[in-house]
């Protein structure tokens, strides 16, 4: 596409060049996830978690279309329906315990992909559209996780849905009519289960479109590296196949060993017992959580505690319910502003010795700490921390980025990858 | 993880001397990968047999061993959409046929397909046993579909053999067809006494399911 | 334009966080949190060992033969099991005919209807039918048991943390509630003197809030009596009913271990296989 070096798909035989003149398929996978593809030569492990998440998405549809074919979306037998797949379905208990612990290692690989991306400035110029699009997915998996955890009908499902479509009730003059529409009730019910199915059937397609345009924008100024310094050269890449295919085959073996660990030796590890207790719209259990992956964003929603209003009159113009609910949102929200706060011309967080002290010391412990404190009860250490975190989580993006951004005086960089690679400048370097 | 290591450690590490040119390894890839050259690739092609052999084979083996993965996988996929257990365990049943009066059918469910019992008369049996077998679509004589002493009870499949309709004759009133058996409305065919195809399109017989008297009255089918 | 707003909607959250904050702390000081019993009495379940514990455990399926006896003798007057079939129990290591026999003779029947008038009845069970309810339905359960309702055992030791556990702790847990004491040396009722149990409730400091409806179910030695001749002491029936209930909960767990192994196994020879395709394709690119 934009490398006048990338290999050009040579059909051979008859059949290759009758294909190629009238449908040439072949011809855009060589140029996508072929030899065809230039890619920089130093890409390093955290590269190989987008082809990762690829395999994650086609996971949970490939078990996800065959759990339909048991499961029925009904409140009295959606639970007892996931259970017939458990106990009487060939290798019935695989599959779903495999798409459940698959929803998790699919959020496992997009969040390291997401860090790769936010470390390395992957979101710069000239890759904005790639974030976008990113993010725009990442949304789309959240929804679809959402509504997949409903569908078992057991306690946490059910009072999940309760709590997250409760979310929208806090939005002044609209809001509960509009979680009833959501909901088609007052409470989550038959109606709800119904479109919750429909819709985690339909998104993952979704999904698996707005990857493609992820993966075309992706195409265009072609993939990012480590030093964050453009291709200069045909020396600075290696084409896609053989080399990084091999490189994600073996990326692929380890991923599938972490995932085989956990789905036959610990499926239930990373679920919650309350679960495995029929949906009981009469009884909340002790203490709701949602799954482990959106326990940062639960911790954003819990941390706001007080009113904003003017002091002293006991007038309120945002409620702390409406601000946990516009924070949790614009938390992720505020990704897709990334490009335009980060303003540096320097990609890689490896040449920005500020940057990157912000980010190991800062974003990471902070999401760590919301992560953990957004499973906990809601005790007063717990809350101090999570309102710390949470603090610090706005502050990075929002302020300290474009302020580090500005006074930041980044380390050289070196003139092109093969001399990050070889050590050697550009002029002798050989492949 | 961090280029600038790798940067500062070029010094230390002395470049290593490939081992034999990869070109030979990516020749050998020619027809994977869509036709890489070493030339392409910036690499001189020296040729060097064992080499070949030896990374060609690494290579076959593991795209070999990942499709028998795949395979392994594709197995769990298939195989659950086979009957499951609890669709087998009802895969047999047990049916009193002590109220079934002579002359008398009932239909039952087995595996989810009726199944027609039916207590033949005297008269029937002997009409089943008039016909000549040899000249019969589908030569079966009457002994050959019940049980011994009880030729009187005959429980075949309710599912007409050409396109699977349920044929008439089991329920008082409806139509026996010509041969005074059972009469497919779908395509007309009709079956005699025995239920054997006498006339119309159906290839076979009514199907005769596995079964067994367990007692005097009790039938298990299946 | 994007960064100004950007720093206002930062300093808006990041400070009314802040302004939270403070006012967890000033409340945390003015008003502390009160200690409760049962965050100072729960206590977390016992450390009991099974032969299916980690990755090669397998049932014992003497021992899951002994936990359904217990199960149909003790608690099935109360707890149902319904998504366990007869037929199930093929796998306890019970031929076609003892499972026959079971389902004939379980005490309560399968609801029914009767082929003459069409009316309510009950048939003994066969080997397809779900191990029947003691219970017609949930109104009836609770009439007969003070307003509590038996929960349903099928799945118990997974809806449980750390189920099998927490089973045979609860069962094992009944204490006189008179001068009990925890592990720190405090004494229940002169530290929470309101926490004497109620009328009608037990007490039982391995459920949630101390007080649970279920009188001791197995109180003393030989409730029941083995068939394979081991000694009934309260904690074997314990211990077994707890490996039957986890039985119930997972009944695919063996296959679910041995297929893991396998492929496990696969995947290490694939990884290594990947591993060396890899590095001899980059032999000669230093990167």
């Amino acid at each position: 596409m934009s490398f006048p070096w990338a290999q050009e798909y040579k059909p051979q035989g008859t059949v290759s060049k009758w294909v190629d003149e009238r449908l040439p398929l072949p011809r855009l996978v060589y140029n996508a996830v072929g030899a065809g593809y230039p890619v920089p030569r130093n890409l390093n492990y955290f590269w190989n978690f987008g082809v990762l998440a690829g395999v994650a998405l086609v996971i949970q549809i490939v078990t996800g279309i065959v759990l339909a074919m048991h499961y029925y979306a009904s409140v009295d037998g959606a639970f007892n329906s996931v259970e017939h797949i458990m106990r009487d379905v060939n290798a019935g208990w695989f599959l779903r315990y495999a798409h459940m612990n698959g929803a998790s290692f699919f959020f496992i690989v997009v969040y390291i992909h997401i860090f790769r991306g936010l470390f390395y400035g992957s979101y710069k110029a000239p890759r904005e559209m790639i974030w976008l699009l990113g993010v725009t997915i990442f949304l789309l998996m959240m929804a679809t996780a959402f509504m997949g955890y409903v569908l078992p009908w057991g306690q946490m499902s059910f009072w999940g849905a309760q709590v997250i479509t409760g979310f929208f009730s806090a939005i002044p003059l609209v809001g509960e009519p509009l979680r009833q529409l959501l909901l088609g009730g007052f409470a989550p019910d038959q109606a709800a289960l119904n479109r919750f199915f429909s819709l985690h059937y339909l998104m993952p397609f979704v999904i698996a479109g707005v990857i493609i345009l992820h993966i075309w924008a992706l195409h265009i100024p072609g993939s990012s590296n480590p030093t964050g310094v453009s291709i200069k050269g045909e020396q600075d890449t290696v084409p896609f196949h053989p080399y990084y295919t091999a490189k994600d085959g073996f990326g692929l073996g380890i991923f599938l060993i972490f995932f085989v660990a956990v789905t036959f030796f610990a499926p239930n590890m990373l679920g919650h017992p309350d679960n495995y207790i029929p949906a009981n719209p009469l009884s909340t259990p002790a203490h709701i959580v949602p799954e482990w992956y959106f326990l940062p964003f639960y911790a954003i929603l819990k941390a706001f505690t007080v009113d904003f209003g003017i002091p002293f009159t006991g007038v309120i113009i945002i409620e702390a319910k409406l601000m946990g609910v516009l924070a949790m949102f614009g938390s992720i929200l505020l990704l897709f502003f990334l490009p335009w706060l980060d303003t540096s011309p320097v990609r890689s967080g490896h040449y920005r010795p500020l940057f990157r002290k912000f980010f190991w010391f800062g974003l990471i412990p902070c999401l760590v700490l919301l992560t953990y404190c957004g499973g906990k009860p809601p005790y007063t250490q717990w809350v101090i921390l999570s309102q710390i975190a949470a603090a610090y989580y706005f502050i990075h993006f929002l302020i300290i980025l474009p302020i580090v951004s500005r006074i930041e005086r980044p380390l050289p960089l070196p003139n092109s990858i093969t001399e990050a690679v070889t050590g050697k400048p550009l002029e002798t370097a050989a492949a | 993880m961090s280029t600038v290591k790798k940067t500062k450690s070029t010094g230390k590490k002395p470049v290593k001397a490939p081992k034999g040119p990869a070109a030979v390894a990516l020749n050998a890839d020619k027809a994977t990968s869509g036709g890489i050259t070493a030339d392409d690739l910036g690499v001189e092609n020296n040729d060097q047999a064992p080499g070949v052999r030896r990374r060609d084979f690494i290579h076959i083996a593991t795209v070999s061993f990942a499709g028998v993965g795949a395979a392994a996988v594709a197995m769990p996929l298939v195989s659950q959409m086979s009957a499951s257990a609890d669709v087998l365990a009802l895969a047999s049943i047990e049916v009193d046929v002590a109220a079934i009066q002579t002359g008398q059918s009932i239909k039952t469910s087995w595996r989810k397909q009726p199944v027609f019992i039916r207590n033949l008369t005297p008269a029937e049996v002997e009409e089943a046993n008039k016909v000549d077998v040899g000249g019969l679509r589908d030569p079966q004589t009457l002994a050959d579909r019940t049980k011994p002493g009880k030729e009187n009870w005959l429980i075949t499949l309710g599912v007409c053999t050409h396109l699977g309709c349920v044929p008439l004759g089991a329920a008082a009133g409806e139509v026996k067809g010509e041969y005074g058996g059972y009469f497919c409305p779908c395509h007309g065919s009709h079956y005699d006494t025995a239920a054997r195809i006498r006339k119309g399109p159906a290839p076979t017989n009514l199907v005769v399911p596995e079964f067994a008297f367990i007692s005097d009255t009790v039938v298990k089918i299946g | 334009m994007v960064r100004l707003v950007a720093f206002l909607v930062g300093l808006f959250f990041s400070g009314m966080l802040l302004i939270g904050l403070g006012d967890t702390v000033i409340k945390a000081i003015q008003e502390p949190a009160q200690p409760t019993a049962e965050h100072e009495f729960h206590e977390m379940p016992l450390a009991v060992s099974f032969a299916h514990d980690g990755p090669l455990g397998k049932f014992d399926r003497g021992q899951l033969q002994r936990g359904l006896k217990v199960y149909s003798e003790v608690c099935a007057a109360c707890h149902s099991l319904k998504l366990v079939a007869f037929r199930d129990f093929a796998a306890l290591g019970y031929n076609e005919e003892q499972v026959k026999a079971l389902a004939k003779a379980w005490k309560t029947e399968v609801p029914s209807i009767n082929p003459e008038t069409g009316e309510a009845a009950s048939r003994p069970a066969i080997p397809a039918d779900k191990i029947p309810s003691p219970f017609a339905n949930e109104v009836a359960a609770r009439a007969a048991n003070n307003n509590a309702l038996p929960p349903d055992l099928s799945l118990i030791t997974k809806a449980r943390g750390d189920g099998t556990a927490y089973v045979y702790s609860l069962l094992m847990g009944y204490r006189d509630q008179a001068g009990y004491k925890n592990a720190e040396g405090q004494e229940l009722l002169k530290e929470f003197p309101e926490a004497a149990t109620p009328a009608g409730l037990h007490f039982n400091p391995w459920f949630a809030n101390l007080n649970i409806a279920m009188a001791n179910p197995i109180a003393g030695d030989d409730q029941v009596t083995y068939d394979d001749g081991t000694k009934a002491t309260k904690a074997q029936m314990a211990r077994d009913v707890s490996a039957f209930l986890t039985w119930t909960a997972e009944p695919k767990m063996e296959n679910r271990k041995s297929a893991g192994w396998a492929a496990l196994g696969f995947l290490i020879i694939f990884t290594v296989l990947a591993w060396m395709s890899y590095k001899t394709i980059w032999a000669d690119k230093k990167h």
